[in-house]
């Protein structure tokens, strides 16, 4: 499973790049775990996010999933593709399947390394 | 509790699987993308381990008259080589589980139940046939069930039988040899498509799983798992067990009261509450979403107008073929107006339909 060694990570499989202003998006552990996405609903340009609170959700073929802000911010931007074409999460999820940036206005917290969410996938894969 | 194997584990394992724990059995979810998996079958065909089904033997002199008398069907009446779907109620009339019987001679039936409830099907069968000429013999554990379905099936059989095809009807079944082992051969299965369930002893499963794969390679075929299953059930419009089919419901309630024989002879289970049973509250609908969030079981079906609750979902799921959420759900038989689809929340609108949502060509 790819784990870009460049990019941060929550425990909740979302990763983030970048510093004052970052890109979100759900790993590939994620994605692979989720199965074809169908449907991604994402917050509004400008909402106030909160890290480890729900801030939209992703619906693959079999379940429902919150997907978690990994800092506190604002929303600059989100990926109109994603909302179009949801496959994108499966098909490039470190690319072209990125789901929004946020302007960090609070130090990121607990952001894991490569190597940690590696180690964190490990014990779970099937 | 860890989950049981199928004979296939180590080919699905190769294969990149996705394995779960289904009913106890460790199957494979999906291979790869489970809607190509999904369009696979629709298209071409779709090869599948479905081992962990039951199959219990019921044999002897009156092996018919005891299925009559513990099964809602007419099965004393069922030609040999013919196959038909029934199912299995308590007293109370609640369905236990659904089945299909294949007749394999005179005095020799197959009963195929589902891997959540075959021992207690066996052992309702054995005490309920006791008064009878007959043996309930459970052999599951030395059966594999392998199904190759699609419009391409039997293209891809052909290549490994020389069994006769065309001749072999829906829901008829015949025994015969395909890649070397011995087989028989249904033309049943659970997508709504044409094809092919193979029930092979377990040593077999293995080389016969790999000599439909190349038989098939060039068409199309592709190995599909549970996920892929499920939707093409669904958009089907089949039932299953613990979703649309629950031992606190009769088979009339869930709208398949054509299985129960009120008129064959003698008694049977449950048919004193089944002849009485009043018309039931609900009905099972099929239900299409305007959007693109998906009502899943146990959601809440609405009335939009006041949010009031008029029924529940029993399996929903995005339509590969519709390119839309469809779901079944049981509502309020006299229920009018326009409904929705409580989605964590939110009312989600979504139209009524006739079942099945896919109707093969």
């Amino acid at each position: 499973m790819t784990i870009p060694s460049e990019l941060s990570y929550t425990a909740e499989h979302e990763w983030v790049r970048g510093e004052d202003v970052v890109t979100v998006g759900i790993t590939a552990y994620a994605a692979d775990q989720l199965g074809d996405v169908v449907f991604v609903q994402l917050p509004e340009a400008g909402a106030e996010v909160s890290a480890g609170e729900p801030c939209g959700e992703v619906e693959s073929t079999k379940s429902v999933s919150d997907v978690y802000s990994p800092v506190t911010g604002e929303i600059t931007d989100v990926n109109p593709a994603v909302t179009d074409d949801p496959s994108l999460l499966n098909s490039d999820p470190y690319g072209e399947g990125w789901l929004f940036k946020v302007r960090v206005t609070e130090e990121p917290g607990d952001l894991l390394d490569a190597d940690a969410y590696a180690k964190l996938t490990e014990g779970s894969e099937s | 509790m860890t989950a049981r194997p199928t004979p296939l584990r180590e080919v699905h394992e190769s294969l990149g699987a996705t394995l779960t724990d289904f009913a106890g059995w460790l199957m494979p979810l999906r291979y790869g993308s489970e809607s190509a998996e999904h369009k696979a079958v629709r298209e071409a065909a779709g090869l599948f381990d479905l081992s962990h089904m039951g199959e219990i033997f019921v044999t002897g002199p009156q092996a018919g008259e005891a299925l009559d008398h513990a099964l809602v069907g007419h099965l004393s009446a069922l030609n040999v080589g013919r196959a038909r779907y029934t199912m299995i109620c308590a007293e109370d009339g609640g369905v236990l589980d659904d089945l299909i019987v294949y007749r394999l001679d005179e005095a020799e039936f197959m009963v195929v139940a589902n891997a959540a409830n075959y021992p207690v099907v066996a052992a309702a069968l054995a005490e309920r046939a006791l008064p009878y000429d007959a043996v309930v013999d459970d052999r599951s554990e030395e059966f594999a069930l392998i199904a190759v379905q699609g419009p391409r099936s039997q293209e891809i059989l052909a290549k490994l039988t020389d069994a006769d095809l065309d001749g072999l009807k829906y829901y008829a079944g015949l025994p015969a040899v395909v890649a070397g082992a011995d087989a028989l051969i249904a033309r049943t299965g659970y997508t709504g498509e044409d094809g092919f369930e193979l029930f092979v002893k377990n040593a077999d499963a293995v080389p016969l799983w790999h000599a439909l794969a190349e038989a098939g390679a060039d068409l199309g075929l592709k190995a599909a798992g549970l996920s892929a299953r499920d939707t093409l059930r669904l958009e089907a419009g089949m039932p299953l067990y613990g979703n649309e089919l629950t031992s606190e419901l009769t088979p009339y309630d869930a709208g398949l009261g054509r299985v129960v024989k009120l008129d064959k002879p003698g008694d049977f289970v449950g048919k004193a509450v089944l002849s009485a049973a009043p018309e039931p509250t609900r009905k099972l609908v099929g239900l299409v979403a305007r959007g693109r969030r998906v009502p899943r079981h146990g959601y809440s079906v609405v009335r939009q107008a006041d949010g009031e609750v008029v029924g529940v979902v029993t399996s929903g799921a995005p339509s590969p073929t519709l390119g839309k959420p469809i779901a079944m759900a049981y509502v309020d038989a006299g229920v009018t107006g326009e409904l929705a689809v409580d989605i964590r929340g939110s009312h989600e609108p979504v139209d009524v339909v006739d079942l099945p949502f896919y109707k093969k060509n």
